[in-house]
């Protein structure tokens, strides 16, 4: 009826905490057990709980589509819904076409084989024919950059190895819909390029994507629509930005308090000159406001701001008193907004917002949030790591050799 | 039935890959390569020999040539028999890895282990025929009824381990219980012996399915006769009923075994 190269409708999986039965021997007293009423009625459907609930979207033929949530919000049941490898409770889930996914890529691998025959293996149970893989068997190898080992047995590789094999023969599978989980990260650094182009490739080719992730940057760059789960349910279904504001928009609800009772952050916000927002160039201005509210009184608070990077390694901080001003003194009930402007000097890359509230004459933390806030910075190509210093090239010239230079001959001899 | 056999066909390249690893790998690395095959036929055929003679001794009458002949002739399919259910039942649970992480029909599984196991039973299949012909057991049209037996043989077989692989996945102690059952299997059908010994519960043990095969493979190879078609034809019987029963059981727990691993 339609072209949609993914429909799930109405799924709902349910799954049961705790043991299951899985011996004989348990199983008989158990039984004897149930018929005896030695257990209240009901506390079966008590232990089970619902893992989806409801969920619905449609992937449309050729759309890269997102699927993002927290831990335990129903990303991997979902993944594993779509696969097959497990069905729905009810509901259906209707795949046009072949799918392949890439998750535990050398899942079928045998370590005594050796990397050829695992292709072959592998491969087939990835879903190729034989044949198709005899076709791409030197371009697998190729991709992978492993000719010199392929024919000794994998228990051989090294982890790197192992998983550049793995990935290779995954990504010459050439689905319809392509499942992605988070495999773009094996190999070195090389490697990881190779794999982006080649996911990049096969988006331009008209695959189906599906993105399962915690990497928001990925699924904000590739995936123009997304779907937020929380606590199996569909949060949001719509326009990837979207979705990332509400995401970590409701990420602020979850915080633990840590350190203040008595004084404590309740707010903090990244904003353009437009208002909240989460993507932002190279280069722009930035608002980081922060709101706290004392509960009793306070008279030498100082306010601080950090940034750090995706793996929470600091890059930048600024504070109330480093900026001029002197310690805040707040009386109980009194609440304190401060916004800092920042210009964007940062490169691509996911970003965390850290609020803290200090003593001002001691330096002791009141109250610290960290991951209050993230946002995603787009870079210009040119440049790489996490900041932006504006590079031009302003020289780049080819020299003769130099007749007399030591340590190059010259070619008189 | 038909979807799963076409959802088969489908993957049989995957099948065939399946079935190739299992081989590869059991004589990748080991001393004795194809000796393995014959390794288990010759336990057993000495051990006939052994319960023959003690047979011979009690009744006073000579061991026959014919008979350590059915012995080693029935041995192969029994061995086959016992290594296809062994490996058939532990397929899924050793395969798990792959269980949980990619999707493919899960039939391959015990099938392929079962396939597995008869590249050993055509090699021993093989190296029996050469003996033989060398101990003077002739040639005869009823050989021609031997496909047919193994095929019988095989359905029940296929119908064990497709059944055992499913259960030993929600029980793990069901391994065990088959292991325990296969150890003394030898005694509770005509391995050694010969059925028409156990004179009037001749019927009771023939009411094993494999049994009838087992008497069949002899009467044909060693008596140059025809077999029990009667006989033959409940163990058919039987083993595609139990085989329809497995297949429709396996079918209906395979949505679960990724979570029950």
């Amino acid at each position: 009826m339609s072209d949609a190269a993914l429909e799930v409708q109405h799924v709902f999986k349910k799954f049961r905490r705790g043991e299951i039965y899985d011996s004989l021997r348990d199983l008989i007293p158990a039984l004897s057990g149930r018929m005896f009423r030695a257990r209240p009625d009901g506390e079966l459907t008590q232990r089970e709980f619902w893992a989806l609930q409801d969920v619905s979207f449609e992937v449309a033929r050729g759309e890269a589509f997102g699927i993002i949530g927290d831990n335990g919000a129903g990303k991997s049941t979902m993944l594993k819904l779509l696969t097959g490898i497990m069905r729905p409770t009810s509901g259906s889930i209707q795949v046009r076409g072949r799918l392949s996914a890439l998750i535990e890529v050398s899942a079928g691998f045998h370590p005594d084989l050796t990397g050829r025959e695992n292709i072959f293996l592998n491969g087939t149970i990835l879903g190729l024919k034989r044949d198709e893989i005899r076709r791409r068997f030197d371009e697998i190898v190729a991709f992978s950059g492993l000719e010199a080992f392929i024919d000794t047995p994998v228990k051989r590789y090294s982890s790197g190895m192992f998983a550049r094999l793995g990935f290779s023969v995954a990504a010459h599978v050439d689905p319809d819909v392509l499942l992605v989980d988070e495999v773009l990260s094996v190999g070195d650094y090389i490697f990881q390029r190779k794999c982006v182009e080649r996911m990049t490739q096969v988006i331009e080719r008209g695959t189906t994507v599906v993105f399962i992730s915690h990497n928001l940057r990925a699924v904000g760059n590739l995936c123009k629509r997304s779907l937020l789960l929380q606590r199996g349910t569909v949060a949001m279904l719509g326009p990837t930005s979207d979705v990332l504001k509400r995401y970590l928009g409701g990420s602020q609800e979850r915080r633990a308090l840590e350190g203040g009772r008595d004084l404590e952050i309740t707010r903090v916000l990244v904003q353009n000159e437009h208002g909240p927002a989460v993507e932002f160039k190279s280069g722009d201005r930035m608002w980081i406001t922060v709101e706290a509210r004392a509960h009793r009184r306070h008279d030498d608070v100082s306010v601080v701001v950090q940034i750090v990077d995706d793996r929470n390694y600091p890059l930048f901080d600024t504070c109330t008193d480093r900026l001029g001003r002197e310690a805040l003194i707040l009386e109980a009930g009194q609440r304190v907004t401060c916004t800092f402007e920042v210009e964007l000097g940062l490169a691509e890359g996911t970003f965390h917002v850290d609020g803290y509230l200090f003593r001002y004459t001691t330096n002791e933390p009141y109250d610290r949030w960290a991951t209050a806030a993230t946002f995603f910075v787009a870079g210009p190509a040119a440049v790489r790591g996490p900041v932006n210093l504006h590079p031009r090239l302003t020289a780049c010239e080819v020299l003769e050799p130099l007749a007399m230079e030591p340590g190059v001959p010259s070619p008189a001899g | 039935m038909g979807s799963a056999l076409r959802e088969l066909i489908r993957h049989r390249d995957l099948l065939y890959m399946l079935t190739w690893r299992e081989i590869k790998i059991r004589y990748k690395q080991s001393i004795m390569g194809a000796l393995w095959a014959l390794l288990m036929p010759l336990v057993i055929v000495g051990a006939g020999v052994i319960v023959r003679f003690a047979f011979a001794n009690l009744s006073g009458a000579p061991v026959q040539k014919a008979d350590i002949a059915a012995v080693a002739v029935k041995s192969a399919p029994y061995a086959f028999m016992v290594a296809a259910i062994r490996f058939g039942t532990s397929s899924l649970i050793s395969n798990a890895n792959l269980l949980t992480k990619v999707y493919m029909p899960r039939l391959i599984f015990p099938l392929a282990a079962v396939f597995a196991q008869s590249l050993d039973f055509v090699i021993a299949s093989a190296a029996l025929g050469i003996f033989l012909l060398a101990v003077g057991i002739g040639l005869s049209v009823q050989l021609l009824w031997l496909p047919l037996l193994f095929c019988i043989l095989l359905i029940l077989v296929i119908g064990m381990a497709i059944l055992l692989s499913a259960a030993s996945l929600f029980f793990r102690d069901v391994k065990y219980l088959v292991e325990a059952l296969l150890t003394f299997a030898v005694f509770f059908m005509p391995v050694f012996y010969d059925s028409r010994m156990m004179g009037r519960w001749e019927t009771a043990l023939l009411l094993n399915p494999v049994s009838p095969v087992l008497e069949a493979v002899a009467a044909t190879i060693v008596g140059h006769r025809a077999p029990d078609l009667a006989w033959l034809g409940y163990s058919l019987a039987f083993g595609l009923l139990f085989l329809t029963v497995s297949l429709a059981t396996f079918r209906k727990l395979e949505p679960y075994f990724a979570e029950s691993v």
